[in-house]
C-alpha cells in the first residue's frame, strides 16, 4: 500500500490545553507509517460559536483552512470533533451552493487564495478505520490492552448530523456508533457497552451553564463506570477537557464521586503499539493513567 | 412492493401511571412485512395481542405529529419510519418506548405539558396589524419566504424536544421546537414582534445560549428541518437587531473573532477571561492551577500564532459585518 499522507488540521486545543493529543497523534502516525503535514497556516474553526456571531466570517476562515490542504494536494484530517464538524459543514455548504462559494472566494481572492473543493475532510479516527485499516493496526499491537474495560465516548460532532457525516466521515449510525469500540477490540481491550457512548458532554455551554455541562458529563461518565469501565476514550479534545479536567466539578454537581482516567484516541492506540508513555503525553492527563 | 417478511422481536414499554409503581416491558414476536411502518406494528400489538396497549395516533400521513415514539433510543415518527429501515440500523430486536419515559402516562402516551409550555412561551403566532376587512393581499415575496427556511413545516411532534440533552437536565431550557417556532415568525416579514420574541429567547439559562450544539435535534426531526440551524439564525438575528446582552455567552461567541484576529488560533485563556470578565474569571482559578501543573496552560508570552497571520487579519477585516 502506498504510504498514506494527509494535511493535519490540529485545531487550537491540541496546541494549548491538550498538548498530549498532538504529541500522541504524531507518535502513532510515525509508528504506523502515516505522514501528517501540519497546517501551520490554519486558524481557529470558530468552535461552533463564531458562526453564532458572524456566519460569513466563520465560512471564510474555514474555507481558507481547507485551501491550504488543497494547495498541498492532500486530503485533510482533523483530530477534534468540533473542528471536523465546522470544517466539513463549511465544505458541504460551499460545494452545494455555487453562489455562496463565489461570495467566499471573492473574499479569499483578496489574499490570493481560492477554495476549490478538491480536498476531503475526515477525522483521523476514520482515516485509521477506512484508509489504513484496523487489521493492519492489530498486526502491530505489541502491548494488547488485555483485561481492560474501555468505554468509548464518541462525541457529538463526529456522528451528527448523519447526513453530513455519511458523505466523508465514517458514516456511523449515530444511535449505535461502532468505530471506536471496534478499534478497542482490535487493540485487544474489552469494549464497554453502555447507553451514553453517543451522548453529549455539554462542553459548549460550560461557561454559561456549568450545571448543564456537569450533569451531562456526569450522566455519561457514571453510566460508563456503572458498566465496569476502567478507562474512557474519546476522539474529541473538547470532550476530553470536560471529562478529564472537570471531574471535581462534575462530582460536586451530581453528588457522586466520579474518578476515571480518560484517554485520547491516539493515546490508546499508542499504548497498545508499545509507544513510551512520555511520547504519548500521558503526564499531561489530569486523572492519572496507569498503563 | 416487496413481500419479504421477517420474524422480529419487539420489546415494548408498558406503564399505567394510575395503577403501576414501576414500568415493565412486554415482548411480542411478529412476522413483519418490509413495507410495514412502526405504526402498523403498534396497531397490530393493540389489535392482535393486547387491546390495552395505548399510544397516540391520528393522521397517518406525517402531518399531525401524534405518533412520535422512540425505537432503540432513536426518535421516530411511527407513521413515517419503516420497520425494515430500523432493523437495518439496530438488528432484529427492537425496543419501542415513549418519547420521555419519565413523563409516561400510559404506555406510549406521555404528558407533553412541558413541551407545550415552552412552545407557548415564544408568541407562536403572527403578530401584525392587519385590517379587519383588508382590501388587498398581505403578500410575502419569494425571497422573504425563503428566510423562513421551512420552519413552518414543524408538526410539533416533540421528537427534537424529547431528544435534546439540554432539555433533559435543564427544565428551564425552551428546547429546539419552541426556538424553531420563534424563528418561523422572526423570519416573517409581516410580523412586528421580532424584538420582543428575541427578548423571550435571548435569556441565559432558558434560551438560545443554552443549546449544547449536539445536533440531536437535527437527527431527530422527521421533517428534516435542522432545528439547530434555526437556533443559529436566531443567534445571528440577536446581533443584527442589536439585542445582544452583554453576558458571558454573548462575549464567548464574540471573543472568537478578537482572538482569531490576534493569533489566528484561539487564545483559550484570554477567551475565558474576555467571556467571564476580570472578576468572573476568578472562579476558574482552581481548575487553571490544576491544568497549569499538568502543562495544559500556555502563557501569554508563549502563545502560538498561525502562519500568514496577516492574511487572517485581512479576511476578518473585509468579511466581518456583525456588530457587538
Amino acid at each position: 500500500m502506498e504510504k498514506l499522507k494527509y494535511a493535519l488540521y490540529t485545531g487550537c486545543t491540541a496546541r494549548e490545553s491538550t498538548p498530549e493529543l498532538l504529541k500522541s497523534t504524531m507518535a502513532i502516525a510515525d509508528k504506523l507509517g502515516i505522514e501528517l503535514v501540519l497546517l501551520d497556516e490554519a486558524s481557529c474553526c470558530g468552535a461552533s460559536h463564531l458562526q453564532d456571531f458572524d456566519d460569513m466570517l466563520s465560512l471564510v476562515l474555514n474555507a481558507r483552512n481547507i485551501c491550504y490542504a488543497e494547495k498541498l494536494g492532500l486530503d485533510m484530517v482533523t483530530i477534534c470533533n468540533t473542528c471536523q464538524l465546522n470544517t466539513s459543514l463549511t465544505k458541504d455548504r460551499l460545494d452545494n451552493d455555487p453562489v455562496l462559494k463565489a461570495k467566499v472566494n471573492e473574499k479569499l481572492a483578496e489574499v490570493g487564495l481560492e477554495y476549490k473543493g478538491t480536498a476531503t475532510v475526515k477525522h483521523f479516527l476514520y482515516a485509521l478505520q477506512d484508509d489504513y485499516g484496523y487489521d493492519k493496526i492489530q498486526d502491530q499491537v505489541t502491548k494488547p490492552m488485555t483485561d481492560t474495560n474501555i468505554a468509548s465516548f464518541y462525541g457529538c460532532h463526529n456522528i451528527r448530523p448523519s447526513h453530513l457525516q455519511n458523505k466523508t466521515n465514517g458514516a456511523e449510525n449515530p444511535y449505535k456508533p461502532v468505530s471506536l469500540d471496534n478499534l478497542v477490540s482490535a487493540l485487544g481491550g474489552n469494549p464497554v457497552d453502555y447507553e451514553s457512548k453517543n451522548k453529549c458532554c455539554g462542553f459548549h455551554v460550560e461557561l454559561q451553564n456549568p450545571t448543564t455541562a456537569n450533569r451531562l458529563s456526569g450522566a455519561a461518565m457514571t453510566d460508563a463506570i456503572d458498566n465496569n469501565a476502567d478507562v474512557m476514550v474519546t476522539p474529541c479534545p473538547l470532550c476530553h477537557l470536560r471529562m478529564d479536567v472537570q471531574q471535581h466539578g462534575i462530582s460536586k454537581e451530581i453528588g457522586r464521586e466520579v474518578n476515571i482516567p480518560v484517554l485520547h484516541l491516539p493515546q490508546m492506540v499508542g499504548i497498545a503499539l508499545g509507544i513510551a508513555p512520555e511520547d504519548l503525553g500521558l503526564n499531561h492527563n489530569v486523572v492519572e493513567v496507569n498503563v | 412492493m416487496s413481500n419479504n417478511t421477517q420474524k422480529l422481536k419487539f420489546k415494548v414499554f408498558r406503564f399505567n401511571k394510575e395503577t403501576d409503581y414501576l414500568p415493565h416491558y412486554d415482548t411480542f414476536e411478529m412476522n413483519v412485512n418490509s413495507d410495514e411502518l412502526v405504526l402498523d406494528v403498534m396497531n397490530r400489538i393493540k389489535w392482535e395481542h393486547d387491546g390495552s396497549f395505548s399510544y397516540r395516533r391520528s393522521c397517518r400521513h406525517g402531518i399531525c405529529g401524534s405518533c412520535a415514539v422512540k425505537v432503540n433510543g432513536k426518535a421516530t415518527l411511527a407513521c413515517k419510519d419503516r420497520v425494515s429501515d430500523l432493523v437495518e440500523l439496530f438488528g432484529e430486536e427492537l425496543t419501542i418506548e415513549p418519547q420521555d419515559m419519565k413523563r409516561a402516562y400510559k404506555d406510549m402516551v406521555i404528558d407533553k405539558e412541558n413541551f407545550w409550555n415552552k412552545y407557548n412561551s415564544v408568541q407562536p403566532y403572527l403578530v401584525a396589524d392587519i385590517e379587519e376587512f383588508p382590501t388587498e393581499e398581505n403578500i410575502v415575496s419569494i425571497e422573504e419566504n425563503e428566510k423562513i427556511d421551512e420552519a413552518d413545516y414543524c408538526i410539533q411532534c416533540g421528537n427534537c424536544f424529547y431528544s435534546c440533552p439540554a432539555v433533559s437536565v435543564n427544565p428551564e431550557y425552551m428546547g429546539p421546537a419552541a426556538l424553531v417556532k420563534a424563528w418561523r415568525f422572526n423570519s416573517d416579514s409581516r410580523d412586528t414582534a421580532h424584538e420582543s420574541r428575541l427578548d423571550d429567547v435571548n435569556q441565559l439559562g432558558s434560551g438560545i445560549w443554552d443549546c449544547v450544539k449536539c445536533n440531536e435535534c437535527a437527527e431527530a426531526c422527521p421533517k428534516e428541518l435542522d432545528p439547530i440551524g434555526k437556533i443559529t439564525k436566531l443567534h445571528n438575528q440577536v446581533f443584527e437587531l442589536g439585542k445582544a446582552n452583554n453576558d458571558v455567552a454573548v462575549r464567548h461567541a464574540v471573543g472568537f473573532k478578537w482572538s482569531i484576529m490576534k493569533h489566528g488560533i484561539l487564545d483559550e485563556g484570554e477567551l475565558v477571561r474576555y467571556s467571564e470578565g476580570n472578576i468572573g474569571v476568578m472562579k476558574h482559578i482552581p481548575e487553571a492551577i490544576e491544568m497549569f501543573k499538568k502543562g495544559k496552560i500556555v502563557m501569554p508570552w508563549n502563545m502560538p500564532k498561525s502562519k500568514n497571520l496577516d492574511e487572517i487579519k485581512k479576511l476578518v477585516e473585509i468579511t466581518s459585518t456583525s456588530k457587538f
